[in-house]
């Protein structure tokens, strides 16, 4: 694939980020071929915040991650890093920064222990190997070869090698897909670890609830583009709706009657079931009952879940995070 | 101290931790070449020359039994194998190679005497003039029968046999298989090794940390450049213990020689694998780019064989050069001045390849 130069803007280089700001950018773009990856797309990452690119896969979260992370040129838009664009921070940045890309295999002859030296001795300051392992729950693993390793050590070794320079700012890249929910949530407790520490983080994800967990802020990204941007409270309160109830009938209720239905904000299809977005359950589901009952139906199906960022998803585009 | 930033010792470290844990690895650079060795050294170790296989055509009648009289003086040359064979057999061995040459009784002339009495009834000699054994069993057999006849020799020859050491086969062989052993191992540990790390999307991952990008290359070409002593030192001391080959020359030229030649090596391996995005892809870059010196340059046969019009390109080879700058070392001694120009070539070749692999080279 053709890598453009960097197309810089003539015009003076940008005032320098207010120093709580972690990471800028604004106008990316970068197509490969026809593809659009990224469409300007602007965001910015606060310091101490653990921010999230959530979206489907495909909607050019690791195009934009990787554009930040100084490995990938955008085709036009600005990008500034801890206050400094890529073109003057080069390696000074790098110091800076750990990361964790996606689809990286490591070495997999080295063991575990051999590996974090190396990772440490790229930068001029940094935590010890040992006790990086050690915080990751790799002691055990210390001189197992990583092709060895089950998947979830494999991503806890790629974070490991994130950490082992002591970066004020984390990039993770889908850093717990594929992963079983125990590896997952030592995860989580390492991202929460690093943020007590003071460090920043910006990843990307797709699962919903990865987000609401770990993230203080969260851009919703589909086609390129931020879609909605917020804490994941306030992108559940703009539903004007915290709950969402799903039932299946026996026959079918249509639409129209459900819109009608007192304290329902939305009515969306699931699958053979409705799923309807109401402002409270105590409203909601009596009224349903009674619909249901007025239409002499049979209730097959109901279940209610607090309103998800999924559910933001999905009212925002019509499509669901994840199609499977 | 383990986690004190020493990073080009670190990414050497790792290269030769990956090198050393590949078992294939070890055997490709140290065991086939030894293997390869002992065989062909085993296979043309000193001893008599074979004979050279030739046929005599059984004759009908009187014909007969001039074959029979033909084939035991035949027997008598220290050179020939002879079979006396049905005619039809006979010309089927010599079509097929498996006899070199055929003799057969001509048409007798009326009245004429029996073949090999010196009479008028002529031997046909048949033979392929463009395989030497062929020629020289002519010459042995009708040597053979004309003294059966009784020629008599007018001028008096006596021979001397030479079996100097340094003009045997596996005198020969030694050299090259050094030359090939460091060619094979710089080209496929460079670019194997950088390739993968490419296709696992690992020198990404190294360019994303504050490595400096020159420290990983070189990292490569001296995590190789470790192996060069063992190596040479397993190839030289079973030449010298199991076959007799001493080296002649320097053993210090010997080493700096071999080192240019590795790092040429190590050059053009990092060239193969600037751009490629997957082992298959580099498979068949390297391997077109060594089987031409594999055949040309002149390890298992001399390259003199090839017409000399094509020498100068052959001579431009980096492992002619290299082969050749061995061979004057170790076989007839030569001192540096006199490997110079083999050793220019060698250079050059190390120097260009690196310039255009680390201008061309992909990180991701």
């Amino acid at each position: 694939m053709p890598e453009s130069l960097l197309e810089t803007d003539p015009q003076a280089p940008p005032a320098p980020a207010a120093p709580e700001v972690a990471v800028r950018c604004s106008g990316l773009r970068k197509r490969y071929g026809e593809v659009v990856a990224v469409d300007g797309l602007d965001l910015e990452v606060r310091r101490g915040e653990c921010f999230g690119l959530l979206g489907p896969n495909g909607a050019g979260k690791t195009t934009t991650l990787e554009i930040l992370e100084g490995l990938t040129l955008p085709d036009a838009g600005e990008v500034e890093v801890l206050g400094a664009t890529w073109a003057e921070g080069g390696n000074a940045l790098r110091q800076r920064l750990g990361l964790a890309l996606q689809e990286t295999q490591l070495s997999a002859k080295l063991t575990v222990i051999e590996t974090l030296r190396l990772f440490r001795s790229f930068y001029l300051r940094g935590r010890p190997p040992e006790t990086v392992m050690a915080r990751l729950a790799l002691d055990e693993k210390r001189d197992s070869p990583v092709g060895k390793l089950s998947g979830g050590q494999k991503q806890r070794l790629a974070v490991a090698c994130a950490l082992v320079g002591d970066p004020e700012l984390l990039f993770l890249d889908e850093p717990t897909t594929g992963l079983d929910p125990q590896s997952r949530l030592q995860l989580w407790e390492q991202v929460a670890e690093f943020r007590r520490g003071g460090g920043t983080v910006a990843l990307t994800t797709h699962y919903m609830e990865e987000a609401e967990r770990l993230c203080d802020r969260v851009a919703i990204v589909d086609h390129g583009r931020v879609i909605a941007l917020g804490t994941p409270a306030e992108l559940i309160a703009s539903l004007h709706a915290a709950d969402v109830v799903e039932f299946a009938s026996e026959p079918e209720l249509p639409r129209e009657s459900l819109l009608r239905l007192e304290g329902v904000r939305e009515v969306r299809r699931h699958g053979a079931n409705w799923m309807l977005a109401v402002g409270s359950l105590t409203a909601g589901v009596p009224a349903l009952l009674a619909a249901v009952e007025r239409a002499g139906a049979r209730l097959a199906h109901l279940s209610t879940h607090r309103a998800t960022l999924e559910d933001v998803f999905v009212a925002l585009t019509g499509r669901a995070l994840r199609e499977e | 101290m383990s986690d004190r930033p020493w990073p080009l010792l670190q990414l050497t470290l790792a290269r030769i931790r990956e090198f050393v844990r590949e078992p294939e690895a070890l055997f490709w650079v140290f065991a086939f070449p030894l293997l390869l060795a002992v065989a062909l050294g085993l296979a043309f170790r000193d001893k008599a020359p074979d004979r050279i296989p030739i046929g005599i055509a059984q004759g009908a009648g009187a014909g007969q039994a001039a074959a029979a009289q033909a084939a035991a003086a035949l027997a008598r040359s220290p050179v020939l194998l002879v079979r006396t064979m049905a005619p039809r057999e006979a010309r089927e061995a010599l079509r097929t190679g498996r006899i070199s040459l055929l003799i057969e009784p001509g048409e007798a002339a009326a009245g004429g005497a029996a073949p090999g009495g010196g009479g008028d009834r002529p031997w046909i000699f048949r033979f392929d003039q463009t395989r030497p054994d062929s020629r020289i069993a002519r010459l042995e057999a009708e040597d053979a029968l004309q003294r059966a006849a009784g020629r008599a020799d007018v001028v008096a020859v006596r021979t001397e046999l030479v079996t100097e050491k340094g003009s045997r086969y596996i005198d020969f062989l030694i050299p090259g298989l050094i030359g090939l052993n460091l060619m094979g191992t710089g080209i496929w540990s460079l670019a194997f090794g950088i390739t993968t790390a490419r296709q696992k999307q690992l020198l990404k991952r190294l360019v994303a940390t504050p490595m400096r990008r020159s420290h990983y290359l070189l990292a490569q070409v001296l995590g190789r450049l470790v192996f060069l002593l063992p190596e040479l030192a397993v190839l030289v001391g079973v030449g010298w213990l199991a076959f007799g080959v001493a080296v002649r020359g320097s053993l210090w030229l010997l080493f700096v020689t071999s080192l240019l030649g590795a790092m040429t090596f190590c050059g053009l391996g990092l060239l193969i694998s600037s751009r490629v995005r997957t082992i298959e892809g580099v498979s068949g870059l390297a391997n077109l780019v060594m089987l031409p010196m594999w055949l040309l340059s002149g390890v298992f046969f001399s390259s003199e064989r090839f017409p000399d019009r094509v020498q100068p390109l052959i001579r431009a080879l980096p492992l002619t050069a290299l082969n050749d700058a061995l061979r004057g070392i170790i076989t007839e001694g030569r001192p540096a001045a006199a490997v110079a120009a083999q050793l220019a070539v060698l250079a050059a070749w190390c120097a260009l390849s690196f310039l255009v692999a680390l201008r061309i080279f992909r990180w991701r």
